[in-house]
């Protein structure tokens, strides 16, 4: 089929791209950037326990993060502790406990390097299908939860008031972001998965002035930094993530400069 | 017709924690009828809303509302992020895509066509209050619920809103539901005023208050007949917590 692995790379990047826009205008929109950050910490707690419980990777890492969203919305409301604080535990917790069980494992070699930054090498066929997969899933769960989603960003009560759903939206929501944090891995690591999510977004928020816009602009922001970082790593030989999250940070300069605002002005009706 | 309510609280009461925010509410809202709301800060009148609106399950008592119901809610306060790039002609789509009939009728209303492409961010208090009720008349509800809906708006911008307010009663024929903090100004239009603090504390028509000297004096000086002077006397008085610490005389009208 596709041979070439730089190929598969850049497909599987780019349909990473595509899904990681629009969720993540809705992780800066709703302030939930260290919430995706805990859960992308988790990821490597799922390796861990795939490789432990023999399950597909993706699973496991899909099912951690689920437990421990859940366990965060269970916690905030019937603790003390504070939000941000809860964050970091979580976080650290399920990271530290996933290199404990990691290296444990003594029969098993893992590459940690890719795992923790990705590796262009490591996209298979299989891969391949379920990021397809996972877009369209994507894909028509925004298209049927974006209304709800989005006033509840703007005003919970207001959308509860006038008849719309958001805790179901929101639980949808946070399923997704768990689906994307399982299928980027490979791509770009577990430490790094939610600047793909964050920075896009924070880029196409300067050139944007719709909601609808500032979507589809992250989409292809993310787009060209997966394009730009992937290529910068198979000729630099540099880590895939962290390749794809210096590009992304460059594109972020450079929509701060004023060229960036005159773009802005040519996409006013 | 009428008497059908569109929403109705029976005894209804909200416990958050272990704190009543509010007991024993009853009151009703019907097709055409406005529905006043007023109290002091932290008396539960949002928390009875919430009630009426469903966004808060009663603890007590019963919240019914009519099946169907178009409600439109122009909450007491919307924070919008520099992260949201939202204009007006955006926000008027939130919970669902009012007719462009519909959304020029409730632009022309509260005179907003000029702010159409700002981001809501930029508006001012008074702007931003406009645009919360445009959106909510393009929706063209059953009922409209107003949580302080003057809050930031200037003496002469206040009596254009409650003038506003009353005009659409008579233009959808809908039923409002709006809450103030305002202990003595209410509209003239108000069929009925609530007063709350943590229960009710007294409830009547604003028109049987108006006959009275004291309101017609006062009336005369506003000079305006949207708002007229909810003559509130108050017959126990609340301690700190909120409980009453006189008994009740007769004529506080608890029901």
């Amino acid at each position: 089929m596709i041979d070439d692995f730089f190929i598969r790379a850049l497909l599987a990047g780019i349909g990473l791209a595509l899904m990681a826009g629009p969720l993540g205008c809705f992780v800066i929109w709703k302030r939930m950037a260290y919430f995706g950050d805990t859960l992308s910490h988790g990821a490597l707690l799922g390796i861990a326990l795939g490789f432990l419980l023999e399950l597909h990777l993706e699973l496991s890492v899909f099912l951690v993060c689920t437990l421990i969203a859940v366990t965060l919305f269970l916690l905030q409301r019937h603790s003390s502790i504070s939000s941000d604080a809860l964050l970091g535990i979580l976080a650290h917790a399920s990271l530290a406990m996933g290199l404990v069980v990691l290296s444990l494992m003594t029969w098993i070699r893992v590459d940690l390097m890719g795992l923790l930054f990705g590796d262009i090498l490591a996209v298979s066929h299989r891969d391949l299908i379920i990021i397809a997969g996972t877009l369209a899933m994507t894909g028509i769960a925004m298209v049927f939860t974006w209304r709800s989603l989005f006033a509840a960003t703007v005003s919970r009560e207001l959308a509860e008031a006038e008849g719309l759903n958001p805790q179901r939206a929101e639980i949808i929501f946070m399923l997704l972001i768990a689906s994307v944090i399982a299928v980027a891995i490979k791509i770009v690591g577990v430490l790094l998965i939610t600047s793909l999510l964050i920075i896009p977004a924070a880029t196409a928020r300067r050139i944007s002035l719709s909601p609808g816009q500032m979507m589809l602009a992250s989409s292809m922001i993310g787009v060209f930094a997966v394009v730009l970082g992937l290529t910068g790593s198979l000729n630099l030989d540099t880590p895939s993530g962290p390749s794809i999250v210096v590009a992304s940070v460059a594109l972020f300069l450079v929509s701060m400069t004023p060229f960036a605002h005159r773009f802005r002005m040519r996409f006013r009706r | 017709m009428a008497d059908k309510p569109l929403i109705k609280l029976t005894k209804s009461g909200y416990q958050a924690a272990d704190r009543w925010l509010v007991r024993d509410v009853s009151l009703s809202v019907s097709q055409g009828e406005i529905v006043t709301l007023i109290g002091p800060n932290g008396s539960g009148k949002s928390t009875t809303a919430k009630m009426a609106l469903g966004i808060l399950k009663p603890t007590t008592g019963e919240a019914f509302r009519a099946q169907g119901l178009q409600v439109s809610y122009v909450p007491q306060k919307l924070m919008i992020d520099w992260t949201l790039p939202l204009d007006v002609a955006h926000f008027f789509q939130l919970t669902g895509k009012p007719s462009i009939q519909a959304q020029h009728h409730a632009i022309e209303a509260t005179g907003i066509s000029h702010l159409l492409d700002q981001e809501l961010r930029s508006l001012s208090g008074g702007e931003f209050q406009r645009v919360l009720i445009a959106r909510a008349i393009a929706r063209e509800p059953d009922l409209l619920v107003l949580d302080e809906p003057v809050q930031g708006v200037d003496y002469s911008g206040e009596n254009e809103l409650y003038q506003l307010i009353g005009t659409i009663r008579d233009d959808l024929n809908c039923g409002i539901l709006m809450i103030s903090h305002d202990l003595h100004v209410v509209m003239a239009k108000t069929d009925q005023v609530i007063c709350l603090n943590g229960h009710v504390c007294c409830s009547g028509t604003p028109v049987t208050v108006s006959q009275s000297d004291e309101f017609q004096a006062l009336f005369g000086l506003r000079g305006n007949a949207d708002i007229a002077l909810y003559q509130h006397h108050h017959d126990h008085q609340h301690s700190a917590d909120g409980s009453i610490a006189h008994e009740h005389r007769t004529g506080c009208s608890h029901d």
